[in-house]
């Protein structure tokens, strides 16, 4: 999903909502150097009566533009923003969709919990292991699946519900996982 | 209509009317099926006109507590001294609830216009949808949306020509289920952890940024225009006295037609499992019935004919919660389907009370060590002490969330525990 990549056009009522994690990040070594991060910056900060209310926002913002979000920039984000590294830190690690280590450029979530339970979710997260060769939680060797096990998705209605970046796939079952990894070989698909 | 299915039995006008219609998302699209009438209602009243208004329909909150909205309202300061905030709850986290999201993904409009009466009731002068991190293609329909209100001054200044402002703000969450509680909600849209405090103070006291605040669920919100629009008296032709309306249902685990479905409340449970979701696939029996999101008691496949209001469900001892039923087959251990909702709120528990973060992964061991079979009779009371120790102790109620699933399922499927432990003392 091409979205909010035209820095003039992210609206600040939504530039604390844009999708992380996205497959084809653009790395950089500092966040807010570029146009583009002073831009997110600066319509984030404007949002909010206190600076630290637009933390949450800049983390998303490292895990978009580089995949996974590094002691560095936690520190940065600490500097622009007059927190701590700790306390960054602190928070950072409080939510489990940062990733504070890189992932794989697919990044697997595959909900077991008690509706996908029900509806063998276990046996789509195994079946997910298998055809990506790897297990839980490792990057494969050629850098492209990560696959963890997720709580509630909140599409337990479509059990068994995987998250791929910032897509859904829902209905999965053991059998169709191999159909799910070429759709994404092929760069993804919509809803 | 309800989503991915409809059915007779649904009232399918207030919510889900457009349900599976992407057109819905366009603005322009939106405004000939009758959108921001509501909004344009409410500028030409007072702010206190419009809280009589939702307080008499007898809406009550759909984040899971039921609590009066209009009361709700009511407590926010008259006298207004600084900003206030109004926070639209979108981390829909609890397992089984999958509701909000179809708000959110067919009628973005229809939620953006429910928080902007809202915010004028309560003077608010900002509004921020907390959405959970996970929903991103719901938050893109969302943005869009948003930025399509704005352009058209409906969200903003001097908001069509009327000369109140308000702004609204789509914040994203990352994964936290506990972010949901509206105190670690406003902790976690300032930048914290998502750490619930105690009350009081009150949110309508001391909230978001320590201004009065005001938290309501997506769907309490979507409801607001149309009783804006029609009055209380047309909402109250559904539903109880004391349960006015209608209700979205997200109903999972093992039935033939799993989604949404609008349904008037007071229809009997067992109408809403069998007839509108045609009961289990299969042709397999129901053993259980969790009906109201994880954190509600179960009720056997007997107790299911009670009258789906938060009175009724009370009553039959467990609670209406999301209206997200989830049910589970024959095939279904119970051992290990109550093991897999512990470990949920295991993993949620944000840490901060002894007896939650030692007590849910206490729970979680002992029911993972009697599922393999190396369970003893002594652990069951050890559970049941648990559960007291769980109860009414900690900070918010994600404790006691976990306590309703287990002690029920202890209660009512002694039996199946038992066989799995196979006499050891
Ligand atoms: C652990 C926990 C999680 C909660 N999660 C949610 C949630 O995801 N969405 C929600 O609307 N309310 C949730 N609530 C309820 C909120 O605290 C709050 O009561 C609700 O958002 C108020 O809105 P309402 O009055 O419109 O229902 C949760 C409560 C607790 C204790
Ligand atoms: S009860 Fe659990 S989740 Fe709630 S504040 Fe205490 S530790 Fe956190
Ligand atoms: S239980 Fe799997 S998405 Fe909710």
């Amino acid at each position: 999903m091409e979205r909010a990549r035209d820095v003039k056009k992210v609206h600040p009522a939504v530039v604390s909502a844009q999708a992380f994690q996205v497959a084809d990040h653009r790395p950089v070594e500092r966040l807010f150097e570029d146009a583009e991060g002073k831009d997110r910056r600066d319509k984030a900060l404007s949002r909010y009566p206190e600076k630290k209310g637009a933390l949450l926002p800049m983390l998303a913002y490292a895990q978009e533009r580089n995949g996974w979000i590094s002691a560095n920039n936690m520190e940065e984000i600490a500097l622009t923003l007059d927190l701590t590294p700790a306390y960054v830190r602190s928070v950072a690690t409080f939510y489990t969709m940062y990733a504070k280590r890189p992932v794989g450029k697919y990044w697997i979530q595959v909900c077991t919990c008690i509706s996908c339970h029900v509806n063998r979710g276990e046996e789509v997260f195994e079946a997910f292991l298998e055809h990506t060769g790897t297990r839980a939680g490792e990057v494969s060797d050629d850098g492209k699946w990560t696959v963890i096990e997720a709580e509630c998705l909140g599409a337990c209605g479509f059990a068994t519900a995987v998250q791929v970046n910032d897509q859904y796939f829902e209905n999965v079952t053991p059998e169709t996982v191999p159909e799910v990894l070429a759709q994404l070989e092929k760069g993804g698909s919509e809803e | 209509m309800g989503y991915p299915h409809s059915h007779e039995l649904e009232v399918g006008t207030i919510l889900s009317r457009h349900f599976g219609d992407p057109k819905a998302r366009d603005l322009n699209t939106w405004l000939t099926y009758g959108g921001y009438e509501g909004l344009k209602k409410a500028l030409e009243m007072e702010p206190a006109e419009i809280t009589t208004v939702v307080k008499d329909s007898g809406l009550r909150g759909r984040g899971g507590a039921g609590f009066p909205t209009g009361l709700k309202w009511t407590f926010m300061p008259q006298e207004q001294k600084g900003p206030h905030y109004l926070c639209c709850n979108a981390d829909e986290s609890e397992p089984g609830a999958f509701k909000d999201r179809e708000i959110l993904r067919w009628v973005p409009h229809l939620l953006i216009e429910g928080c902007l009466v809202a915010a004028r009731a309560i003077h608010a002068e900002h509004v921020y949808i907390y959405v959970r991190g996970e929903y991103f293609p719901f938050t893109n329909i969302l943005n869009d949306a948003v930025v399509q209100a704005y352009e058209a001054g409906y969200i903003g200044e001097n908001i069509l020509g009327s000369g109140w402002n308000c702004d609204l703000t789509v914040h994203i969450g990352a994964g936290a289920y506990i972010a949901g509680e509206e105190t670690g909600l406003m902790s976690s849209l300032s930048g914290g952890r998502a750490e619930p405090r105690i009350k009081p103070p009150f949110p309508a006291q001391s909230g978001v940024f320590g201004s009065p605040t005001t938290v309501n669920n997506v769907e309490t919100l979507a409801a607001v225009p149309m009783i804006v629009v029609n009055g209380s008296d047309w909402y109250r032709q559904w539903g109880t006295e004391k349960s006015p309306g209608t209700k979205l249902w997200c109903c999972s685990g093992n039935l033939e037609r799993p989604g949404n479905y609008e349904l008037e409340l007071g229809v009997s449970l067992k109408d809403v499992i069998y007839e509108v979701c045609g009961g289990a696939p299969n042709g397999k029996k129901i053993k259980a019935v969790i009906p109201g999101g994880s954190s509600t008691a179960l009720l056997t496949a007997d107790e299911l004919d009670v009258p789906s209001t938060y009175e009724g469900l009370q009553e039959a001892g467990s609670s209406l919660g999301t209206a997200s039923p989830i049910v589970l087959d024959e095939d279904v251990n119970i051992v290990r389907a109550m093991r897999r909702i512990a470990d949920f709120y295991a993993h949620e528990s944000c840490g901060q009370c002894v007896q939650c973060r030692e007590g849910t992964s206490w729970v979680a061991q002992i029911l993972r060590r009697i599922e393999v079979g190396d369970g003893r009779l002594s652990d069951l009371d050890t559970l049941y002490d648990l559960c007291e120790q769980l109860t009414g102790r900690t900070i918010c109620v994600l404790a006691d969330s976990v306590v309703f699933p287990l002690r029920s399922s202890l209660d009512k499927f002694r039996g199946e525990y038992e066989a799995l432990i196979g006499g050891r003392p």
